[in-house]
């Protein structure tokens, strides 16, 4: 089925009777010439990516829980290509154009919104790297616009310019960047995926990988056991305990990350604003919510909830941004389990193990890379090639030290990310 | 969360800096290869359920923790200091 206005209008006078799924709900196969283990985003871009650019149709994606149900719908939804690194900047630029034309590609509404992304900087070191940043988007292509005090209050008038910590002295505004409504982005590469041919198992979990002879076999699953020529492992969030059913251990440390949502307001902030000195970022949802995030817990956590020290202190980074914000009452909270890796920059590679392939450590950074990540982990898998604008996401950057990707700076060590 | 330190009783986590996993605690030989050093620094076993790691208490007496606990749950099963702790956590 193809949606259309036409579609919509014709469905609402009947009374939306005449909608069907969006995906099958098949049993599983014996055997595939591909198994990706992960139904989320990264998983379902793979997949769709598989069927779509190669023409491979005997491929399934098995999900432990539900289509959306993982760190896909737990994430704050920005999508933004301002990174600095080579090997980072390339890959979040080609995603960035992914998502210009993820709708039209998959006849889906993702609610992509351009609405630009404001990193702010509160001094003339700060302003300097972040020109910096900005010239190095503009050679990579994206867009970047450095606003000086009077630039940001035009925008964004409500913050507190004058904070006796943090005055603000501008920011680096990148147009293009924006939102996205994540499930549904997994319900369009689902849907995209399962049009061409891909079979979606939902409540199918991995429990073991079958590995002869340094060759992947196939996979155990609660559903029964599956042969499959190559398996791709793509599970942020529980990567080293998938990845140990192969007895592989990765460079990766799993954290909490917790974002909020308050109750819905009328429009009032209409960017993605970032106060990378306090540790929070905003944007306002479609549904009027303001949805905003800080830093990591800062301890290992599989418990997708976080502690109080987190809470309070993202709650005081907003009110220092933007004392406004205190009129809000905040809905909920969530965690999120981040695959947290030493320079804080992910992996797209082959593995040891013959056919077996590994997609993992998006940091908190993983959704805005949901579309080049399965389009270049797709490549990988079918022609055996390092897709360019992923040529760089080494397994073995860590243990060699060539290519590590510290966009922060901070060291590439575990906990400094 | 609150973390019973040895010395001090049990304190807020806000007292205290994680490090990670304890393997600080079976430092390789300098002459040991790549491949040890690279499990030592990266490679980590990441467990979903009861680990051993290390925290420091900064805002209390300075002391080197091991403790073991359910990255699950976030419950403590144990808090010794590392002094007195013997092997490396993973």
């Amino acid at each position: 089925m193809r949606f259309s206005a036409l579609k919509i209008l014709a469905q609402g006078l009947r009374g939306n009777t005449g909608w069907a799924p969006h995906w099958r709900d098949p049993e599983p196969k014996d055997q595939y010439d591909i198994v990706i283990i992960g139904g989320g985003g990264h998983g379902l871009s793979t997949a769709y990516h598989l069927a779509r650019e190669h023409g491979l149709r005997n491929i399934a994606v098995l999900e432990k829980g539900y289509i959306g149900g993982g760190n896909v719908g737990r994430n704050t939804t920005i999508v933004r290509a301002n990174y600095f690194l080579p090997g980072n900047s390339e890959f979040y630029s080609h995603s960035l154009k992914l998502w210009e034309g993820l709708e039209q590609e998959l006849n889906y509404n993702v609610m992509m919104s351009q609405r630009g992304v404001i990193n702010l900087f509160h001094s003339d070191g700060q302003r300097d790297a972040f020109v910096r940043r900005g010239n190095a988007m503009i050679n990579q292509g994206d867009d970047a616009v450095l606003l000086d005090r009077d630039g940001v209050r035009k925008l964004v008038p409500y913050l507190d310019f004058d904070n006796g910590r943090f005055p603000i002295y501008g920011g680096l505004l990148h147009p293009r960047g924006g939102t996205a409504r994540h499930d549904a982005v997994a319900w369009g590469f689902a849907r995209g995926a399962d049009q061409r041919g891909v079979e979606i198992l939902q409540n199918c979990e991995v429990t073991g990988i079958d590995v002869e002879g340094g060759v992947v076999r196939g996979v155990q699953t609660s559903r029964g056991a599956i042969r499959a020529k190559k398996v791709a492992i793509v599970v942020a969030g529980r990567s080293s305990q998938v990845a140990a059913m192969a007895g592989m251990r990765l460079p990766v440390e799993s954290h909490v990350l917790q974002a909020f949502v308050t109750e819905g307001l009328k429009p009032v902030i209409d960017h993605v604003i970032s106060f990378g000195m306090g540790h929070f970022y905003i944007s306002q949802s479609d549904k009027g919510g303001l949805v905003f995030g800080g830093d990591i817990d800062m301890y290992a956590s599989y418990a997708a909830r976080g502690n109080l020290p987190i809470v309070e202190h993202v709650m005081q980074a907003g009110m220092t941004l933007m004392p406004m914000i205190g009129k809000a009452k905040v809905l909920r909270s969530w965690g999120g389990i981040m695959d947290m890796t030493p320079d804080g920059s992910p992996f797209i590679d082959k593995t040891d193990i013959d056919g077996l392939f590994v997609n993992c450590g998006w940091n908190y950074g993983g959704f805005k890379a949901v579309p080049a990540s399965g389009h270049c982990f797709a490549h990988l898998i079918a022609t055996g090639r390092h897709h360019g604008a992923a040529a760089k996401f080494r397994l073995d950057r860590m243990k060699t030290g060539v290519g590590i990707m510290d966009e922060e700076g901070t060291g590439a060590q575990h906990n400094l990310h | 969360m609150r973390i019973r330190c040895p010395l001090c009783g049990e304190r807020d986590r806000r007292e205290f800096y994680y490090k990670g996993a304890a393997v600080a605690l079976a430092r390789p030989d300098p002459g040991a290869g790549a491949e040890v050093w690279d499990a030592y620094l990266h490679l980590r076993d990441n467990p979903c359920g009861e680990t051993r790691e290390l925290w420091y208490h900064e805002a209390g007496c300075s002391a080197w923790l091991v403790v073991t606990r359910d990255t699950g749950t976030h419950q403590m099963a144990g808090v010794e200091l590392a002094s007195a702790a013997g092997g490396a956590g993973s």
